[in-house]
């Protein structure tokens, strides 16, 4: 009796998480629930207004897209927040996969895994317009020549070293507040961030902020691909990159991007 | 000689309890070392905190980025010392005319110690050059340095001022019996058994601000905390940290204990 009364309560629960890919079955933190992390506060325009609920924002719509794909409904997803150091901890995670423009790099995968990459991020320089007056071009020589910053937790600090060598050593910092604010104070000439941050930042944040110019993905020699972020071993991956391949193949992770991301075309590159 | 039976009893005893504290400290080690490689995560810590092949490729980046470390400290332990002397002279100014003084110093040490470092390096680091000071006197390392020591002036202020109030009465009475000057009973009779007095509290303090001048790399300077940041974000792995504390132990014990000894050395003279 006891037996069959519970086969009669799990059997709707069970058929509830039918209704998802087979692939994800099980596999979840929470049984029907997808857990989505992304940073604390996420930036615009990835996520717009800090809100990753609302769908606004290019990494809010991939996540959205990609739960769907793999047949979650938007109800199903649940969004949490964490650092960038709570992702890359060892042990348990809180997330099923954490989004939040992590590039891929090989020293990262050992400690953790990568979807397949969702967006190529060229590197653009942010600068400020007394900057340009100044005399500041969009060539590698020219840039030499500035004072640089960068946000310490990118990948644009070794790109720093490695395209621009600059003749003064960079100052670093820990988020991008941090360095719009040494820029305001005039204690940096000209940061370097992806794209979409520094559109943002020069258009919103700062009141003269200038784009000079930017480092096209496909040119540097590691190209700067952001992946979804997965605890070490997690099984969903690959559930994860069928999701995405699909949105890939069929041009809608194209049709998201240039929703959110179209501004990036016309930035001048340096050669 | 032949010992008597007190002496033969006491090393006997003293023999037993070395036994006892050697057994029981290996007996805590062995258990350290055998007991947590058995938890289910120690693989991956192991793999994200002590991998060696991390710490080899970072140490020596990180003992460069020490340099810096040691370079701020060296310039603001001094000014460190005067500004703190200075207050607390302040704070014992006994005419009524510079009471306004006495207050000032009065409100000063309150302020900067009740206020925590990293709040006063990025008020004075990004706030004062954003006033629009022209380079190089925007730079976050002048006015980091000024943070860091009007923070730990106001400290070191209150061990001064504690040595001062420790000299008696009676001395200050008999140097004005010379027909010394209150200036020349300060300088003559009070701060050399003043000063000698707290050197041990002061040591306290400066090893703090050893470890506190990582604070800098909040407003741009790659010092070692930053740098391991760097690597850490790079290769999301912890291990870069663990190499920085080990620098800063090898700087900071040996600092600990010659405290320890002039203290003791000190209580040794006391009694």
């Amino acid at each position: 009796m006891r037996l069959l009364l519970t086969t009669l309560i799990a059997l709707p629960l069970a058929t509830g998480a039918l209704a998802q890919n087979d692939c994800a079955n099980g596999l979840t933190l929470e049984d029907g629930k997808l857990t989505i992390a992304t940073g604390n506060p996420a930036y615009y325009p990835w996520v717009m207004d800090d809100a990753p609920e609302s769908k606004q924002g290019f990494e809010a719509a991939v996540a959205y897209a990609v739960a769907n794909e793999m047949g979650f409904s938007d109800d199903q997803v649940v969004w949490v927040r964490s650092s960038f150091d709570e992702a890359i901890q060892p042990g348990a995670k809180n997330f099923d996969f954490n989004l939040q423009q992590y590039s891929i790099t090989p020293e990262r995968d050992e400690i953790v895994d990568f979807s397949v990459p969702y967006y190529s991020a060229a590197m653009a320089v942010l600068t400020r317009a007394p900057v340009v007056e100044g005399g500041a071009e969009a060539t590698i020589d020219s840039l030499k020549g500035l004072i640089w910053g960068a946000d310490a937790n990118t990948t644009a600090v070794p790109m720093l070293g490695e395209v621009i060598a600059p003749e003064k050593d960079p100052l670093l910092y820990g988020d991008n507040t941090d360095v719009v604010e040494a820029m305001k104070a005039n204690q940096i000439d000209a940061a370097l961030f992806d794209l979409p941050t520094a559109l943002y930042l020069s258009a919103v944040v700062l009141d003269d902020g200038v784009i000079l110019g930017q480092f096209p993905a496909e040119r540097s020699e590691s190209p700067d691909s952001f992946g979804l972020l997965f605890e070490e071993g997690n099984p969903l991956k690959s559930c994860v990159d069928t999701a995405l391949n699909a949105l890939k193949a069929d041009g809608r992770l194209a049709a998201i991007e240039a929703e959110w991301l179209s501004e990036t075309t016309g930035v001048p590159v340096i050669e | 000689m032949a010992l008597t039976r007190r002496q033969a009893y006491e090393a006997r005893v003293k023999r037993r309890s070395t036994t006892i504290a050697a057994g029981s400290t290996l007996a805590v080690i062995v258990a350290t070392l055998i007991l947590v490689p058995l938890a289910p995560g120690w693989p991956a810590v192991k793999k994200s905190f002590f991998n060696a092949e991390v710490f080899a490729d970072t140490f020596p980046g990180l003992l460069n980025a020490f340099l810096l470390d040691v370079a701020i400290f060296a310039w603001s332990a001094p000014l460190i010392f005067v500004l703190g002397l200075l207050v607390a002279l302040a704070r014992d100014v006994r005419a009524p005319a510079a009471y306004p003084l006495r207050l000032f110093a009065i409100v000063y040490t309150d302020i900067f110690r009740g206020v925590p470092v990293i709040l006063v390096i990025y008020l004075v680091g990004f706030g004062i050059p954003g006033l629009g000071l022209p380079r190089p006197w925007n730079s976050p390392y002048i006015w980091g340095t000024v943070a860091l020591v009007l923070t730990y002036a106001a400290y070191v202020a209150e061990v001064f001022r504690t040595g001062i109030e420790s000299i008696h009465q009676s001395q200050r009475a008999a140097a004005a019996s010379l027909g010394l000057s209150e200036a020349d009973t300060m300088r003559y009779v009070i701060l050399p058994q003043a000063i000698r007095k707290v050197v041990p509290a002061n040591m306290n303090l400066f090893i703090a601000l050893q470890k506190d001048v990582a604070l800098l790399s909040f407003i741009g300077p790659v010092e070692i905390f930053r740098q391991a940041g760097v690597y850490k974000s790079l290769m999301a792995n912890f291990t870069p940290y663990v190499g920085a504390a080990l620098i800063f132990l090898a700087i900071t014990i040996p600092a600990t204990r010659y405290a320890d000894y002039l203290l003791a050395k000190q209580r040794r003279a006391r009694s």
